[in-house]
């Protein structure tokens, strides 16, 4: 074939290094600090590039002054110890009555060493501060266990901790010993038969076509009873500890046990709450869809009120549910409804191919579900899901409203403190509130970035 | 086209039975208000290699999507191995699990690699242990010739070894029937080759086949039957020499100058 286009290369080009802007430190700050900052081709680029020094400049001085000022009072100018013991005197300008010039401004950190325990513990009595720290103990070492990738058996800890771990903790925390109605052991235990009979004949096609489809679902019922006959149980036995009433968990503990308990209780809610409002039937649909809108349409607050004043006044009386399980039952479905916002968006974003394929090979709906669209969709929407996660960390800050006293609350109250009122104690009670909620949401940010890394390299 | 030209007494091999395994008749499908499947009817016997044809929108895969029930059809009746599809989903898991399917676009689960890709249904549809289950899907990942990617993720192989791997992943259930989807649609020429070569060795085995696809070469090296439909009809069906050679209808005339004319 003749070609009108002769052009042949007669010497190879070898391989040549890049310039200078493109590598190393150089090119680092080349391409990063000074590749449009020193554009002044155009009149337009010139002064924007002025404007950019310049705001790089006043964005330094600024945030420098900022910073100064926070290390400032935290650290320069504070108070570290009290050696007389004089309390409220040693962090107290000469007006006050102290020693500290007119103008001082500085934390006061032998408050909070002195309210140490109340922040951490609440007002649980100190002889049985051992049971919280056994559970504190015990979040550590699971937590640190799990997120350790080398652990053996790390799926069985996982279940530990979701499912044993959080009875032990309860039954120390309040110390069990419930007086349980006779009542209700026997409803709960005649139910549980009941439904755990259906299962077992409907299962084995003894009741009928009809039946047998609900079979699964008979035995979901019966599990769940049988559960919480286990915890009947559990709760009614004398373990010889004293009772913690639960207005007096507070500080740390209540903040942990409020988030971890939403955070756990959410997830699956949520998950539940989205494959329902995508599902086919319309009444689960309908019924997920109101749950949803419901609770993502009323603020926190008015949930918490709700269940702390309303409440009570429609229950039947004599019978009475926790104020703090109320609150956490309300922040469990008010995070439950995000959640299943999150979630949904990552049920969409999987092509029907795989839903397809998936029914293709022969799986069920609830096995697609766990195996291909879950894991899939968990992953696409893991920085929403934490996101929502921080969020209701925070949130919990909400509680101390209606008379619980979690990290926030237990703070306001500490710095409320006769024996410690001085100016300054507020802004420091906020400042190491602060410290506490941005080192837990700052891990969890954290510990997520590597999760997605980790499962996009796995992946790739 | 011609996508093994060493295979030419690859018909030879192939033998059909009498035993009827697909039996659709008077089968008709709407979406909403449009007749996408009207009046069809197609007995397929074991062994069979079927290929389906026909312009885009006739309705060719709409078909094969109703013989595992991946659409419902609403008149009519369809048999697969002597099991009516009906709304009664023990039936319809069964039949899937007996019928295998390929798509055009793959449709790997890309979070498992490609052995879990295959041993996924033996284990939780087959209640097969992982055992057991590897070793089987190692045999067809060796049949489909790709047993070296066996622990890449589906984004690490190229179109075509994604391609075989999701006919591995079918043929781990051990099915009777095997459904194509357009398999090398979306597949640059070099790799259609490789995955017609898988086609034309499963065809070979014996399985029983229905392929859509517009490969001509692999219709008249493999099929012994072409069937031509067209706005929702099965227009004509014949052995891939009379179709190729001797169309009776305009239609088919007319597409099969469209297709071969370049």
């Amino acid at each position: 074939m003749e070609s009108k286009y002769s052009f042949v290369r007669k010497d190879i080009v070898n391989e040549q290094p890049p310039p200078l802007t493109q590598v190393g430190v150089t090119g680092w700050l080349w391409r990063n600090l000074f590749s449009s900052m020193s554009n002044f081709n155009s009149l337009t680029s010139s002064i924007l590039s002025i404007l950019m020094i310049l705001l790089t400049i006043w964005l330094v001085y600024f945030c420098g002054g900022l910073l100064y000022s926070v290390i400032d009072f935290a650290i320069i100018s504070a108070v570290w110890s009290d050696p007389d013991g004089i309390k409220r005197k040693v962090c107290a300008t000469v007006k006050q009555g102290g020693d500290l010039p007119a103008d001082w401004y500085g934390a006061c950190w032998p408050f909070i060493f002195a309210k140490k325990k109340f922040l951490i513990y609440g007002r649980i009595p100190t002889e049985e501060l051992w049971r919280a720290n056994l559970i504190y103990a015990g979040l550590v070492l699971g937590m640190g266990y799990i997120i350790w990738e080398k652990g053996q058996g790390r799926k069985w800890v996982g279940l530990f901790m979701l499912t044993v771990f959080p009875i032990i903790s309860l039954i120390l925390l309040t110390g069990a010993n419930f007086k349980i109605n006779n009542s209700l052991f026997i409803s709960t235990g005649v139910l549980f038969l009941l439904s755990f009979l259906l299962g077992y004949f409907s299962s084995r096609n003894f009741l009928g076509e009809v039946l047998e489809q609900f079979s699964i679902l008979f035995n979901f019922i019966s599990l769940i009873l049988f559960s919480f006959f286990v915890l009947l149980v559990l709760f009614s036995i004398d373990y010889g500890l004293e009772p913690i009433d639960t207005l007096d968990w507070g500080g740390l503990l209540l903040t942990l046990l409020i988030a971890i308990t939403g955070i756990v209780a959410s997830l699956p809610f949520g998950v539940l709450l989205a494959l329902g409002r995508r599902s086919n039937m319309p009444v689960a649909r309908l019924l997920c869809t109101m749950f949803i809108e419901f609770w993502r349409g009323i603020p926190l607050i008015t949930v918490l009120f709700a269940a702390s004043v309303l409440i009570p006044l429609f229950l039947p009386s004599g019978a009475d549910v926790d104020k703090l399980l109320r609150a956490v039952i309300g922040i469990i479905l008010f995070s439950s409804a995000y959640m299943a916002e999150v979630i949904r968006g990552g049920l969409q974003a999987i092509p029907r191919g795989q839903y397809e394929s998936a029914s293709a090979v022969g799986l069920s709906y609830s096995q697609s579900m766990r195996f291909i669209v879950l894991p899939q969709a968990l992953t696409h929407v893991l920085p929403g899901i934490v996101n929502t996660f921080i969020g209701l960390f925070k949130d919990t800050t909400l509680v101390s409203i209606i008379g619980i006293f979690e990290v926030m609350g237990i703070f306001r109250a500490a710095s409320q403190d006769a024996n410690w009122g001085s100016h300054v104690q507020h802004s420091t009670s906020y400042l190491v509130a602060a410290i506490v909620f941005f080192v837990f949401c700052f891990g969890m940010s954290r510990y997520s970035i590597y999760i997605e890394n980790k499962l996009s390299r796995d992946n790739k | 086209m011609n996508a093994s030209q060493a295979k030419t007494n690859v018909k030879s091999k192939m033998k059909v039975s009498d035993e009827v395994v697909i039996e659709i008749s008077n089968m008709n499908k709407w979406f909403g208000h449009f007749h996408v499947l009207r009046d069809i009817d197609l007995i397929v016997n074991k062994g069979e290699r079927i290929v389906i044809c026909g312009p885009s929108g006739s309705g060719k895969s709409t078909l094969i999507r109703c013989i595992n029930r991946l659409e419902e059809h609403q008149k009519g009746i369809i048999k697969v191995d002597d099991v009516e599809l009906n709304d009664d989903v023990k039936k319809i898991d069964k039949i899937r699990s007996e019928v295998g399917m390929v798509f055009q676009s793959f449709n790997l689960f890309p979070h498992l690699s490609a052995l879990e890709n295959c041993t996924l249904a033996p284990i939780w549809v087959r209640k097969m242990p992982k055992k057991d289950a590897e070793e089987l899907a190692m045999k067809y990942l060796e049949i489909v010739k790709i047993p070296e990617q066996a622990l890449k993720y589906p984004g690490q192989l190229s179109g075509g070894q994604q391609q075989r791997v999701a006919i591995a992943r079918a043929l781990c259930m051990e099915p009777k029937i095997m459904l194509f989807d357009e398999p090398t649609s979306a597949l640059d020429p070099e790799m259609i080759k490789e995955v017609l070569d898988t086609m034309i060795e499963l065809a070979e085995d014996g399985m029983t086949m229905i392929v859509v696809t517009h490969e001509m070469g692999f219709a008249s090296k493999v099929a012994n039957r072409v069937i031509f439909m067209d706005e929702g009809q099965i227009i004509e069906q014949n052995s891939p020499k009379e179709f190729f050679n001797n169309p009776k209808s305009d239609r088919t005339k007319l597409f099969l100058s469209q297709i071969i004319d370049h």
